[in-house]
């Protein structure tokens, strides 16, 4: 088998074929990041996937990189030790709405502030999958889950809003419909100096789809193209016309942040009294 | 002996003796009595080319050291029983994934933010068995500055040994209290770093036990793509479910770590324990109480003897073993409700065994021992 795709390398073909349920969106997500790293050439030996727990973060094991399964949204507390230990490695993180945003809101949003170069890649599916459906920070209002039968009263997380105003670098959207766009934002995350954030859109059409009689895996992708709209045109609408709507492309790109293990540098250099 | 003489607390002790056995990552929170291993840390890691971070909570510290570790570098993380708590999930994950690191608690007076100044042993249990699911562990309990200093080093030995976490079990009272301290020269002690792969990458597996039980470690970034889990995994380091005989074979193995090198990690103090009619078992800085108080009763025609636990766990329960059937009485001295206690019933056959305790913040005196020692005559 190995050999057959030019991404064959990247995956640990003994680990094949992998848990996600048809129609799922998380191997979209894993493909455009595959592409991405690709992209950017780094050598193999010297990128670090750090995952948290749920189905997103089944994707470390498929990934033939050094892989850091954690415990349950402490993806990005690891991730920095890891960075920080040895900043000359590349890291990046796979993690989902729950992960990230519920159990490690917390990690979250200190990450963001720090900005540690570190990618970190949402895997956005509007619910806990793992656990059988139940909703998470980003299930919409109103929305069906096994723990929200009689419709979701909770407001959700904008995961980019939220990176944005907690200090990250670089925030961008995508689905796994734009898979092209996607793959794109994240080799840009993986390039930039600082803490970046990809939120995929990922679909569950097992869970979350049918609780909310959104169709199958193709009907959501197909969702994901009428609902997407570009960051420019969505400028230019209210908050009412962007009601439903998931808008994608690059939030913030920021170079006037310093990085963080680069800070540390100057704080080595102050205490040996270099500087 | 050679070595050089310095006044200084425990906490100094201990934050200097971590960077003498080579810990180059220090993450932590803020808490009352451990802060000033952090500030120590902040202040003199860069100095060693080291880093300190300042996570948002201890969850994170612990996940950070875990990370570090990982990446190659010796990793430590301070706090008190609030932040042990908090820090449990974690540690577990270091014991499955066998990431080495120290854990310093600074026990204060419990349970929950109980009073934060004061000292405490209220802990030992929590040191045993805080995260889920049976688990190896090991945890040391100095008695002074001086003792903190040579057994921060050793943590580290053990932990790079046996690639498990291993806690240093302080209190309050020997964080704050300044000792003369003997440094040791560089070469009058070793400093373990954990076995490393020799095999080419494409032959590495992670977690495969190469005779010894304690599989070589690598570090991410050196060539060998391995992979870390929580999970159950198999010799790859792969989680594995459904798999009863690997379940079994991988929490036995952990368990062996530690139990088949008791010898080496073991350690504990006897006191006069030669003619003894009464043992005495305390750990820490209450042992030090205890020592005055068997002077002092000894005076009085009682032959009583001291045994100190060092390593708490694994607890010295062989040699105690012994020592419990050559004599008349056992008496723990414990501030806290008898975790000691417990530990000793388990060993003391049929010698009868009582506790005098004090869970109040305050030390354990030797006159508090004393009267209660000669109650029980």
């Amino acid at each position: 088998m190995a050999g057959v795709h030019v991404y064959d390398r990247f995956l640990r073909q003994d680990k094949l074929p992998h848990i996600w349920c048809s129609g799922c969106g998380n191997g979209i997500v894993t493909n455009a990041l595959i592409r991405a790293i690709e992209k950017t050439g780094i050598d193999q030996n010297q990128i670090v996937v750090v995952a948290g727990v749920g189905c997103s973060s089944r994707a470390n094991g498929y990934l033939d990189f050094c892989g850091l399964h954690t415990n349950h949204g402490r993806p990005l507390a690891y991730a920095t030790g890891v960075k920080m230990a040895n900043p000359k490695l590349h890291v990046i993180v796979v993690t989902g709405d729950g992960d990230s945003a519920s159990i490690g809101g917390n990690h979250f949003i200190h990450a963001c502030r720090r900005n540690l170069d570190i990618t970190t890649v949402i895997y956005n599916n509007d619910n806990y999958g793992m656990t059988g459906g139940q909703y998470s920070p980003t299930t919409p209002t109103g929305a069906k889950s096994k723990t929200t039968v009689y419709g979701n009263i909770d407001t959700p997380f904008d995961l980019c809003k939220l990176a944005s105003a907690a200090g990250a670098t670089f925030v961008a959207r995508s689905t796994v419909y734009h898979v092209t766009q996607l793959a794109e934002l994240i080799a840009k995350g993986i390039e930039h100096k600082g803490f970046s954030v990809i939120e995929a859109m990922s679909c569950c059409p097992t869970l979350y789809g049918r609780l909310n009689k959104l169709g199958d895996g193709p009907a959501m992708l197909q969702r994901f193209k009428d609902q997407a709209i570009p960051v420019q045109k969505a400028r230019q609408l209210s908050e009412e016309e962007l009601q439903d709507k998931i808008v994608t492309g690059v939030f913030t790109d920021r170079k006037d942040r310093p990085e963080y293990s680069d800070q540390y540098q100057h704080v080595i250099a102050r205490a040996e009294g270099r500087e | 002996m050679a070595g050089t003489y310095e006044i200084m607390t425990g906490n100094e002790a201990c934050t200097r003796a971590a960077i003498a056995a080579g810990m180059r990552f220090f993450a932590g929170y803020p808490i009352t009595p451990a802060t000033e291993i952090a500030e120590m840390a902040s202040e003199l890691l860069p100095k060693a080319g080291g880093t300190y971070m300042q996570m948002e909570d201890e969850l994170a510290s612990i996940a950070a050291v875990i990370g570090a570790s990982a990446a190659g570098v010796k990793a430590m993380t301070a706090t008190s029983g609030p932040g042990v708590s908090l820090m449990q999930e974690n540690l577990g994950y270091a014991i499955m994934a066998e990431i080495p690191l120290v854990l310093v608690d600074c026990m204060r007076q419990g349970p929950c933010q109980g009073v934060a100044t004061v000292p405490a042993q209220g802990d030992i249990m929590q040191a045993r068995w805080g995260t889920n699911g049976d688990h190896p562990i090991i945890a040391i309990a100095p008695a002074s500055v001086g003792e903190l200093y040579e057994e921060t080093i050793r943590a580290f030995n053990l932990a790079e040994t046996y690639r498990n976490p291993v806690y240093i079990l302080s209190d309050a009272m020997l964080a704050h209290m300044s000792e003369r301290v003997r440094i040791p020269d560089p070469d009058e002690y070793d400093v373990v770093s954990r076995k490393r792969p020799t095999c080419p990458p494409s032959e590495f597996q992670a977690y495969a036990d190469d005779g010894t039980g304690i599989p070589p470690m690598a570090s991410f970034g050196d060539g060998y793509r391995w992979f870390v889990t929580g999970m159950v995994h198999d010799d790859t380091g792969f989680p594995v479910t459904n798999n009863a005989d690997r379940v079994s074979y991988l929490v036995k193995r952990l368990h062996a770590k530690i139990e088949h090198n008791r010898a080496d990690i073991e350690k504990y103090e006897e006191y006069k324990t030669d003619d003894a009619d009464i043992l005495i078992v305390s750990m820490g800085v209450v042992a030090r109480s205890a020592k005055a108080a068997i002077d002092d009763i000894r005076k009085e025609g009682v032959k009583a003897g001291l045994f100190r636990p060092i390593t708490v766990w694994p607890f010295p329960e062989s040699r105690l073993e012994t020592l419990c059937r050559g004599v008349k009485e056992i008496v723990t001295c414990e501030m806290n409700e008898g975790q000691l206690y417990h530990m000793v019933r388990e060993v003391s056959g049929n010698t009868p065994v009582r506790m005098i305790n004090q869970n109040n913040g305050v030390i354990l005196s030797a006159d508090t021992i004393l009267a209660g020692l000669r109650e029980g005559k």
